[in-house]
């Protein structure tokens, strides 16, 4: 079994093992892994596969497991490493699962999620007002993150309908802009 | 059939899922607990917790756990449960892998064109909106209690516990400011506040 899937899902495997916190924070040891000590992809290529899965759907780490899988043995590579990166949380959690549904009734376990779930709520508040910042809103298009949670929020529109909206209206201002510009260059 | 639906829900929540683990919470919350009634807010936000506690990306986390409880849920047994939270976890990486294989292939040029790019710059904002109704769906009764009766739209009656009130307020603000402004590790926070609902919410 030395092979290089082998060696692929096990690579993966471990960085899915070791990794508190969710996706970003296994950007290091994906780097440290996959650029430093198996030498797969170069350093400046690893950036730009970087880039380009936060900027895709889907679960991050799967993303970037897939493109480094991929570039080692094609499709076959990619589910070696996607499969490397879910198990351990797939298998943590299912043990989680099973054992929290036979304590959910317990009233020690009851109190301590009492306590937990209107802090969880505030973990989710925090990073809305960073991706706020970083997504450089000022006066003229904070309305739209506004507008995007009120149709969610009040008036029960599906999120998924809301993400197409967002990306066709970006690329007709897109289109819309360069036109301006080529206008603005031809005149 | 639920593995169906089941099925065709994440591979909706994976094929749409922008803006990392956080933004994908929304399209999860949105489509288990309001859309399907598989997960109550109380159970979804236990989810979060647990996903926030344990290694491995959020989205594959709460896509397991959610599987698993959606089918045990529906009265099936454990066997059932785990068969539903594979399910859950294979439809959500299913669009990442076909994508992922079609960008490397033959999209990868055009990744960094201004049309792709603004696309993207279209989304950002909109994901920001996303979470913001995540966190106003979250603030609710099961999850803060209440401070007068009251009464659910679906009838549940959950009477007036201002103690509870009070002191979930506290903990959300107090989980504010650690996280936002002290930086105090997340998973740190929750232990934290766990304890503080042992001793303060028996």
């Amino acid at each position: 079994m030395n092979t290089i899937y082998w060696e692929a899902f096990r690579t993966f495997f471990r960085i899915g093992i070791f990794t508190l916190g969710g996706g970003y924070a296994m950007i290091p040891l994906i780097e440290e892994e996959v650029v430093n000590r198996h030498k797969w992809v170069a350093k400046e290529e690893m950036l730009d596969l970087i880039a380009i899965a936060q900027s895709c759907p889907g679960v991050f780490a799967i993303n970037i497991s897939i493109f480094i899988g991929y570039k080692l043995r094609k499709v076959r590579g990619a589910i070696a490493t996607a499969v490397g990166t879910a198990l351990p949380s797939f298998l943590i959690i299912l043990a989680i699962a099973i054992f929290f549904k036979q304590f959910e009734d317990n009233r020690v376990i009851a109190a301590i999620f009492r306590g937990i779930r209107p802090a969880v709520v505030a973990l989710i508040a925090v990073p809305t007002f960073r991706m706020g910042q970083s997504a450089k809103l000022n006066r003229y298009t904070i309305w739209i993150p506004v507008a995007c949670a009120l149709a969610i929020w009040a008036l029960g529109v599906s999120p998924i309908y809301i993400i197409i909206i967002a990306a066709v209206a970006g690329y007709i201002y897109g289109r819309w802009s360069k036109k301006e510009l080529e206008g603005v260059r031809r005149s | 059939m639920i593995f169906i639906k089941l099925f065709i829900t994440f591979f909706e929540i994976g094929l749409f899922g922008f803006g990392g683990g956080y933004g994908m919470l929304s399209l999860i919350q949105h489509e288990t607990v309001e859309s399907h009634h598989w997960l109550s807010t109380a159970e979804f936000t236990d989810i979060v917790a647990i996903s926030q506690m344990t290694p491995g990306p959020i989205g594959i986390n709460s896509a397991t756990y959610c599987g698993y409880t959606a089918i045990h849920n529906a009265g099936y047994g454990h066997l059932m449960a785990i068969l539903g939270s594979a399910t859950a976890t294979f439809a959500l990486v299913l669009p990442s892998l076909i994508l992922m294989i079609l960008i490397s292939r033959m999209f990868m040029k055009y990744m960094n064109t201004p049309l792709v790019k603004s696309v993207f710059t279209g989304l950002r904002p909109a994901v920001v909106g996303l979470l913001a109704a995540a966190t106003l769906l979250l603030c609710n009764v099961e999850n803060f209690s209440t401070p007068v009766d009251f009464t659910a739209s679906d009838g549940t009656f959950y009477p007036a516990n201002p103690w509870q009130f009070f002191i979930s307020c506290a903990l959300f603000a107090a989980t504010a400011f650690g996280t936002g402004y002290l930086k105090i590790n997340p998973i740190r926070m929750i232990c934290y506040a766990g304890i503080a609902g042992l001793l303060l919410l028996y």
